[in-house]
């Protein structure tokens, strides 16, 4: 238990993504099985433990010590589960010589009935030291919130067997914890697992984008065009009765969208791209789709008001027939004559844009026909199906970006190689009536400028903060002084979490402008009337 | 006679009227009787200054020789009478040189602690608890969240870290009087033998630990020479503030650890953007605390600086008069 909670507490602290892989890896090499696939589990969201409410806990350390030191504790430190990890008092004669290893602690969680969940829990805490009791209870309590997502353990479980993601990705959905098959593949010592689950993912292909003087090299008649819509890149799978959604990175995103893995009367493997609206009438903006994302259940009024549907632009699996080697010219036909067969309200082909040459596409490209078309996507007619972002075959080709001119108003020091640099800037836009302006904080961006262009920012932050709080410093920005950032983002959406009523999508600083007046910076209505598109 | 009659609080700090000296004044004063060599106890200006010799030397380093009029060493235990009262310093743990002061006088003993830890610390003397009347203690960790776990741990933890990562230097804050010397003592009982680079603001009193008898192995500047690549996998060792600032940028990809009884809190870690906290601390944590109150055996407590609330409220749920004391000045540079 105490590597794992080890693992925790350095994984939540650590910053950098090569960090969070050294450190999953080393914790993979490690630790034996079962323990080390029951973490992998508990990080990726997929180890079942019956829940326990924050109430339940604050009741059983109550009863342990007084009320009131408890109070001042939690006052102070102010995250239940922190508290009670650390002032659980140890009983002396309970203290064992070992502590549980992480096996024993999910075995006896996921044994326990729910009216003597409590009572197990209580006896694991008084046999686990601090850092284990912070993390048996963020075992308890649901959601670890390490900064780790799912993809990210599985690339750490990549690095650690030398394999291709991929193959872990198409592996994942016919595995269960702990994962023993998995890490003994992964070590050498085994066959790689077979497969003989139903509806599973197929990783995907992706592309990359068009870089200057990419486009000259290549062959209009090569390539065919469709629009890259701005929705989300989905697999729909159904195999033997078995229906699932699955996000890019391999998630099963089914339970969110019902309505439309109910209309999934078929068995193949479409890809695909998930909006809202109805595809024989109009297709929902970014912000209708908003509405049924990051929901863990979605009400039928929900899904009346925007209901999903999948725009097709490849076929992988058709029947018992892989089609994934057979060139795209030859899949899209296939997939032409597939998506005929389906429910027209839930599914529809992705049209082909007609060109004649780059310049003819150039120009569609700028003026897309709908506000939730990013841009055109390319792809050779000859390339076949593959895992991962092949370099040639698939092309994005987005639209420019949109940009702001802002002011910076905060700044935070960076972590690692940043750690001594105020590299993360929030930057807001003018609000309010003539005489009367103020900042609105409309985002933040740590990126987009160079090494040299960082330097002059952190010496400027250092030269005009007005206050201190922690890592962060707020800067001088009024009417007469302040730093313009123009700020590239590739949309809007609504938001009311921020005071601004918009936040932005993939924000990051273009440019410095030494030269622009703060006062010169834009109003928050140039960016409202971009929402209201 | 009545024990606030024989150490009251006055602006200047802790006062004692039948003695006529203060114990750690903030501000200067005729004669001072100081418990350890941490600015915020240890100013200069007095008069005349007590104290153990290492708190003197340590003074003079900080402040010059000329810092106070007058200085007299007080050996550990030994009884010095000042006026009708009988003073002695006891060690306290807390850091070299360090000690707690009792006081006595017509029969009533008060013990003001200082700063003091209970675990054990190869850079100075272990605490000796003192029977008294009255207990003044400090209660900079007083909340029962703060229990620090043994110190060998977490120097565990910061070597594993440097094996794991050895393209990347590690950056360890510690306070440079005290904290920052055990540290490196402990890398060194924990058998790192590589050398230690440090900021050039410990390089003084690293050097006086030293001639005091206490190893610290090879410790060289950090100064760049040959470029960054001279600290790949190297530890290096600063007082905290000098890591947000321009000089930690001469270091690869540095991880930052600070060692502190602070960072027990995880918030308190991720403010700082500490990627590696370090539980060291030179206080007395939760358990130490109320363990030391029993052992003085002392009927009433007088806490201070820090959290008084959660101390007093224990000695109520125990049975012992507690009350807080409220003296100003101080903050927490030793930990």
């Amino acid at each position: 238990m105490n590597r794992f909670a080890e693992l925790l507490d350095r994984l939540v602290l650590t910053p950098s993504r090569n960090g969070k892989l050294t450190l999953l890896v080393d914790y993979f090499r490690t630790v034996e099985d079962p323990d080390r696939g029951l973490a992998l589990a508990a990080i990726t969201g997929d180890l079942t433990i019956a829940a326990v409410k924050p109430a339940m806990l604050r009741m059983l350390v109550t009863e342990r010590m007084d009320p009131v030191l408890f109070g001042y504790s939690y006052d102070y430190v102010g995250d239940l589960a922190e508290t009670v990890s650390l002032v659980w008092p140890r009983t002396p004669g309970k203290i064992p010589n070992r502590e549980p290893t992480l096996g024993k602690v999910v075995a006896k969680l996921q044994a326990a009935s729910r009216s003597d969940g409590p009572k197990v829990l209580a006896s694991l805490l008084d046999s686990a030291g601090i850092s284990a009791r912070f993390a048996i209870i963020k075992l308890v309590t649901g959601g670890l919130r390490i900064g780790v997502s799912a993809r990210l353990a599985k690339q750490a479980l990549a690095d650690f067997g030398k394999v291709d993601v991929a193959e872990i990705e198409e592996l994942w959905h016919g595995l269960s914890p702990p994962y023993t098959a998995l890490f003994a593949w992964l070590e050498g010592k085994a066959e790689k697992p077979r497969n003989t689950a139903m509806a599973l993912f197929r990783p995907v292909m992706l592309s990359n984008p068009v870089g200057d003087g990419d486009l000259e090299k290549l062959d209009p008649a090569d390539y065919a065009a469709e629009w890259k819509w701005d929705g989300i890149r989905v697999q729909a799978v159904a195999e033997g009765g078995i229906r699932r959604l699955y996000s890019r990175t391999g998630d099963d995103v089914s339970g969110a969208f019902p309505d439309l893995a109910d209309a999934m009367h078929f068995s193949a493997t479409l890809d695909g791209e998930l909006l809202v609206g109805d595809p024989r009438e109009a297709t929902g903006t970014f912000s209708d789709l908003q509405q049924r994302l990051n929901r863990k259940t979605v009400t039928p009024k929900m899904q009346q008001q925007y209901p999903a549907f999948m725009r097709c632009y490849d076929l992988l699996q058709l029947g018992d027939e892989d089609l994934r080697a057979l060139p795209f010219r030859e899949r899209r036909g296939r997939l032409e004559t597939f998506v005929k067969t389906l429910d027209p309200g839930r599914f529809d082909l992705s049209p082909f844009v007609a060109f004649k040459d780059w310049q003819a596409l150039e120009n569609l490209r700028r003026a897309p026909p709908h506000p939730i078309i990013e841009g055109v996507m390319l792809k050779r007619w000859d390339s076949p199906y593959v895992a991962g972002r092949p370099k040639g075959p698939w092309f994005k080709w987005k639209r420019d970006p949109h940009t702001v001119d802002a002011v910076l108003m905060y700044a935070q020091r960076g972590h690692g190689k940043r750690s001594s640099f105020y590299s993360d800037y929030t930057f807001g836009v003018w609000s309010g009536a003539e005489g009367e302006e103020e900042l609105v904080p409309v985002g933040k961006a740590y990126f987009g400028f160079t090494d040299e262009e960082l330097k002059q920012i952190d010496k400027y932050v250092r030269d005009n903060t007005v206050e201190r709080f922690g890592p962060v410093r707020s800067v001088r920005a009024d009417r007469d002084n302040g730093l313009v950032l123009e700020v590239a983002f590739e949309g809007l959406n609504r938001s009311t979490r921020h005071k601004s009523g918009v936040a932005m999508r993939f924000p990051r600083i273009s440019r410095l402008r030494w030269d622009k007046p703060a006062n010169e910076a834009d109003r928050i209505e140039t960016l409202q009337a971009l929402l209201d598109r | 006679m009545r024990a606030s009659d024989l150490l009251h609080p006055r602006p200047e700090g802790l006062y004692c009227p039948p003695g006529d000296f203060f114990i750690d004044p903030v501000r200067p004063v005729d004669r001072a009787l100081i418990t350890h060599g941490h600015s915020d106890h240890a100013r200069s200006g007095h008069r005349s200054v007590l104290a153990t010799q290492q708190t003197l030397d340590i003074m003079a380093l900080r402040y010059g020789e000329d810092f106070a009029g007058t200085t007299q060493a007080a050996p550990l235990g030994e009884t010095i009478a000042l006026n009708d009262v009988s003073v002695s310093f006891h060690p306290a743990g807390h850091v070299l040189g360090s000690a707690q002061i009792s006081v006595e006088h017509q029969g009533t003993r008060i013990v003001a602690s200082g700063d003091y830890k209970r675990q054990k610390d190869a850079t100075c003397a272990p605490f000796e608890p003192i029977r008294c009347d009255v207990f003044i203690t400090e209660a900079t960790f007083g909340l029962p969240v703060f229990r620090h776990p043994p110190d060998t741990e977490e120097i565990a933890r910061l070597l594993k870290s440097a094996a794991q990562f050895p393209e990347r230097s590690h950056l360890v804050g510690a306070y440079a009087l005290g904290k920052a010397q055990r540290v490196m003592r402990l890398l060194r009982d924990a058998g790192y033998d590589r050398p230690l680079y440090i900021h050039g603001a410990l390089a003084r009193l690293s050097e006086y630990y030293q001639s005091q008898g206490i190893d610290l192995g090879v410790l060289e500047p950090a100064t760049v020479e040959g470029g960054k690549d001279d600290f790949a996998g190297a530890i290096v060792v600063g007082p905290p503030s000098a890591f947000a600032d321009r000089w930690a940028r001469r270091f690869p990809d540095p991880i930052s650890c600070f060692a502190s009884g602070w960072m027990r809190i995880r918030q308190r870690a991720k403010q700082g953007s500490v990627e590696l906290p370090l539980i060291i601390s030179d206080h007395a944590d939760w358990d130490e605390l109320t363990a030391t109150i029993k052992e003085t055996g002392a009927e009433e407590i007088w806490v201070t600086h820090g959290r008084e609330e959660a101390l007093v409220r224990w000695c109520e749920l125990e049975g012992i008069a507690a009350r807080p004391l409220h003296l100003v000045g101080y903050e927490d540079e030793g930990d």
